[in-house]
């Protein structure tokens, strides 16, 4: 066998580009996936701009009327703002003289001389915002904007979190079988046989009766991860016990890999488009999970919007016909969420070399 | 003129593989007949338009593939040889559907994956004939019985009411056929029938056809890579190579007076029981015009004192299936196999499917786990090892697989592929020493350097083999295990590994144990041979000495089954 080592060097070759690199290529003739990074980016870019204060940072203020128009309807009648205007109008109507009954009356004037020395400046509330306003007269565009922060960070890392623990789970168990696999296998029954709502609740409740999970959205985010796992779980051990039986595994061993190389390097590139596609589809199922969980009082807290709290919000408002709301909150949704399950549908082309 | 009863005539496929790109040219205006009451054999390596051919006469051709407009499948039906013929790549769908399974009936060569798993074999064979025959259930039923039995299978009372995964491959096959046959079709295709079966069942099929052809005097189209099975049922013969019919004519003729190079290569490349050569003739030594290389035969055979590398002893291994709540059954796979291996030798392992051959592979890996036995490999045994201890010795015994296409990993690059197992035995100072090896091994099996960058899914089943013998290679193995590494190849391909794995033990001295159920294989390529049947040892002896004269029933019976046609195809030389 040494002859072969005996042979002359070969003459220095051109790197060898890696799997990723060769991956990015395949991934820049395709417009589809391409088109889905630059969204995700920008949703991304969004998300980290309002984190840090650049953008939507007064998402807060009331700057217009209540339920201003969009500035594409700027015409239309707005009869709540309306009504609230009459009311104001009421309230700032000088009150009846009760002079001869009221003992403070003749102090009536002195106050009034101290109150027109503060300077009050009366904002003027904006008729029309962008994209209209709500009940409060915020800027939905901007409370959008803003909600991207906590709902793209909750879908996102819960979906990641759920994924990497099913992933890893139902591994062990396909790969190793046994005792591995019927311990697994029960922790999965008890987790699905309750259902998923009251399990929700069950974590939510421990996580704000003990503290232990932290404030904010971090409790969200484990609670929803450690509750979603188990679809991923179940698809991923199947996918490896067909796949440890596979004769290019048996090759893997016969060359004497480890099991942890047999586990990671060889079957996990060949499974890994499931896991995607779930990851995919968990970040969608987590974002509306959110919702829920807002909705119900465990989810996040009051000072901060979401798209969860956008969509709570407007239900109420579609009935008086303010739809803007509900518009902007699902349509980020919508536009994310169909440019990252198109973005891992791409990238799943992308890194697997058979499909073409 | 003989009657026909199905002429194609400049039949011309191009398929239209993205859109960019010109179409490619499948099958390149050929023209044959196949008359009434023959066989014809349509033979050609993977790739050579055979296939295209068969699904074009069935109207199943996928929608992406453009039939030239001058193409014509004439179908003569019930009056043959009149011009009333019809022209079937012209015919609407109903008048399609209304000849498939009727007319013109066919085979597949999987018939696990071409049954309905869910229906038992009456079942099926009767919902063909209530379709197209019109029959009652009950008439059905019983035609289906009659047919199960005509086609062989025992007991078909019985067996008609049992499900597809209850039955043998070989008498899956038969039940294909039985339903091929239910409506006396005047034409019957079959598209590769044997390649998935052992060579006794081979042998079976191969005779039921015959017979069935006789019988119900009909015509068969009979599609295969293998020139030497159609020597026995074919009456003419049509080689076709790359979408373009090199040579037909008479079975005889192609046979004994071969005129085209190809076929006289497809003739040659098959290892004959005859002779030895000491490389196996390839298609390219007949292409480039040389003809026939001539070399001497190669001597084979075992002396006693030869060093001995792989010592097996008392070898079990018995699987343990569960059976309904608590029970066990034991399924004994091999049992007290004992045999061993000299150094630069090859030993070669012949029987049928689930006579253990395998299973004897993969335990001396260690990839099962032995019930019972030693490996003594240096003296060491293999089994009483731990797995760390094992390491050492893992990259000494490698293993090459069945099935190229499912043994290399589709997600790692070629290169990938072959540094990994240097890195896992620290062969090689540094990544670039092992790249650089890699290269050299690519260059060795026959591969150009770009392949180090491409996935395995670019390459033909014969690249792919020699991919998975390069990786071997890495480790610088005393002992290779070849596990029906040649079987599921092309004829032509098959040569060219076989030569390589022989280049390869007389350079670098190498041990083979080669598993195969293809007698004329193990005969070129094996110092010894070892028949097995149902897990034990048969017989062993020297491979000239078990061809020659074989003492055990079960080794005749074996060697009785290689079709005919090998000798027919023993050229003058």
């Amino acid at each position: 066998m040494s002859a072969v080592l005996r042979n002359p060097p070969l003459p220095p070759m051109q790197e060898s580009p890696g799997l990723w690199a060769l991956a990015w290529r395949r991934m820049r003739q395709d417009t589809v996936g391409m088109v889905s990074l630059v969204i995700v980016a920008i949703f991304l870019a969004m998300m980290a701009g309002s984190y840090t204060g650049l953008i939507a940072k007064d998402w807060n203020k009331e700057k217009g009327v209540s339920y201003a128009n969009p500035a594409f309807l700027a015409g239309a009648e707005n009869l709540e703002a309306r009504s609230m205007a009459a009311k104001d109008a009421t309230a700032k109507a000088p009150p009846v003289d009760l002079s001869d009954i009221d003992p403070l009356a003749p102090r009536y004037k002195e106050w009034e001389e101290r109150a027109a020395r503060i300077a009050v400046t009366e904002t003027k509330r904006a008729e029309v915002l962008p994209f209209g306003g709500d009940k409060w007269g915020r800027d939905v565009l901007q409370k959008a904007i803003k909600g991207s922060q906590i709902s793209i960070f909750v879908g996102l890392s819960a979906a990641l979190l759920a994924t990497f623990i099913g992933t890893m789970l139902g591994a062990a168990a396909g790969y190793w079988g046994g005792w591995a696999n019927d311990v697994l296998e029960w922790v999965y029954n008890v987790f699905t046989s309750i259902p998923y709502i009251l399990l929700i609740l069950a974590f939510a409740a421990v996580a704000t009766a003990t503290g232990k999970f932290g404030k904010g959205i971090v409790p969200i985010v484990l609670i929803l991860s450690l509750t979603g796992w188990t679809g991923i779980y179940r698809l991923m051990r199947a996918e490896y016990i067909k796949h440890s039986n596979r004769e290019y595994v048996k090759a893997a061993q016969a060359i004497g890999a480890s099991n942890w190389s047999r586990m990671f390097i060889h079957i996990l590139p060949n499974v890994s488009h499931v896991a995607l596609v779930q990851l995919s589809q968990h970040v969608v199922g987590f974002i509306k999970a959110e919702v829920i969980l807002s909705f119900l009082g465990f989810g996040v807290p009051v000072d901060m919007v979401s798209w969860g709290t956008m969509l709570a919000e407007a239900q109420n408002e579609l009935v008086i016909g303010k739809w803007w709301q509900l518009f902007a909150a699902g349509a980020s949704m919508a536009i994310l969420v169909t440019a990252f399950s198109l973005l891992t549908d791409s990238m799943r082309d992308a890194l697997d070399p058979k499909l073409k | 003129m003989t009657n026909l009863i199905l002429q194609v005539q400049d039949l011309d496929i191009a398929f239209q593989v993205d859109r960019k790109s010109e179409p490619f040219r499948a099958v390149k205006a050929i023209s044959f007949d196949v008359p009434t009451n023959t066989t014809v054999a349509l033979v050609g390596e993977s790739g050579s338009g055979k296939s295209v051919t068969a699904m074009s006469i069935l109207g199943l051709l996928p929608h992406n593939a453009i039939v030239a407009p001058s193409s014509r499948i004439t179908y003569f039906g019930s009056n043959p040889g009149s011009a009333g013929g019809r022209d079937l790549l012209k015919a609407s769908r109903d008048q399609l559907q209304s000849i498939r399974g009727k007319d013109i009936s066919v085979i597949f060569q999987e018939p696990m994956t071409s049954l309905n798993p869910v229906f038992t074999v009456g079942e099926q064979i009767a919902e063909v004939l209530r379709l197209h025959m019109g029959m009652g259930i009950r008439q059905a039923g019983a035609r289906a019985i009659e047919l199960l039995g005509e086609v062989g299978i025992p007991n078909p009372q019985l067996r008609a009411n049992s499900y597809p995964h209850e039955m043998s491959g070989g008498q899956q096959q038969r039940v294909m056929i039985a339903m091929a046959i239910a409506c006396e079709p005047k034409l019957l295709i079959a598209d590769e029938p044997t390649t998935a079966l052992d060579v006794t069942i081979q042998r079976q099929i191969l005779d039921l056809v015959a017979s069935l052809q006789v019988k119900h005097n009909m015509s068969v189209l009979f599609i295969t890579h293998d020139l030497g099975v159609v020597g026995d049922i074919a009456d003419s013969v049509v080689v076709m190579q790359a979408g373009e019919i090199k040579e037909q004519g008479p079975v005889k003729a192609i046979f004994e007076q071969p005129q085209h190079p190809y076929t006289k290569a497809l003739l040659a490349c098959r290892p004959r029981l005859d002779a030895r050569p000491r490389r196996l003739p390839v298609i390219d030594d007949f292409m480039k015009g040389e003809g026939r290389v001539s070399v001497g035969d190669r001597a084979r055979g075992t002396t006693p004192g030869d060093p001995i590398i792989l010592e097996v002893k008392g070898l079990t291994k018995t699987f343990f299936l569960k059976e309904g709540l608590f029970g066990k059954r034991a399924v004994p796979a091999v049992r007290n196999v004992s045999f061993s291996l000299p150094r630069g030798k090859t030993l070669g392992l012949v029987g049928e499917s689930g006579s253990g051959k395998t299973t004897v592979g993969l335990t001396l890996m260690r990839l099962h786990d032995a019930t019972s036995g030693e490996v003594l490999f240096e003296g060491k045994d293999l089994l009483a090892l731990s797995e760390r201890e094992m390491m050492a010795y893992r990259r000494r015994i490698q293993i090459i697989f069945q099935n190229p296409y499912a043994s290399l990993n589709p997600r790692m690059t070629v290169g990938h592929i072959l540094v990994e197992p240097m890195k896992i035995h620290s062969i090689g100072s540094g990544e670039r020493e092992r790249v650089d090896m890699a290269f050299q091994l690519l260059k060795r099996v026959g591969l150009s350097e770009q392949s180090f960058y491409k996935y395995p899914h670019e390459f033909s089943g014969g690249q792919r083999q020699r991919i998975a013998i390069a990786r071997c290679l890495t480790m610088k193995p005393d002992v290779l295990i070849c596990d029906e590494s040649v079987s599921a190849l092309d004829v032509s391909v098959q040569a060219q590994v076989l030569n390589l794995l022989q280049d390869l033990q007389d350079e670098y001295g190498l041990s083979y144990i080669f598993i195969s159920h293809d007698l004329a294989v193990v005969k070129y390529i094996s110092d010894r041979v070892m028949v097995m049947n149902e897990g034990a040892i048969v017989e062993m002896a020297d491979s000239d000495e078990i061809y020659r004269h074989p003492r055990e029933e079960y080794t005749r019976k074996l060697l009785s089954s290689i079709p005919k046609g090998y000798q027919l195809a023993a050229l003058p030389s």
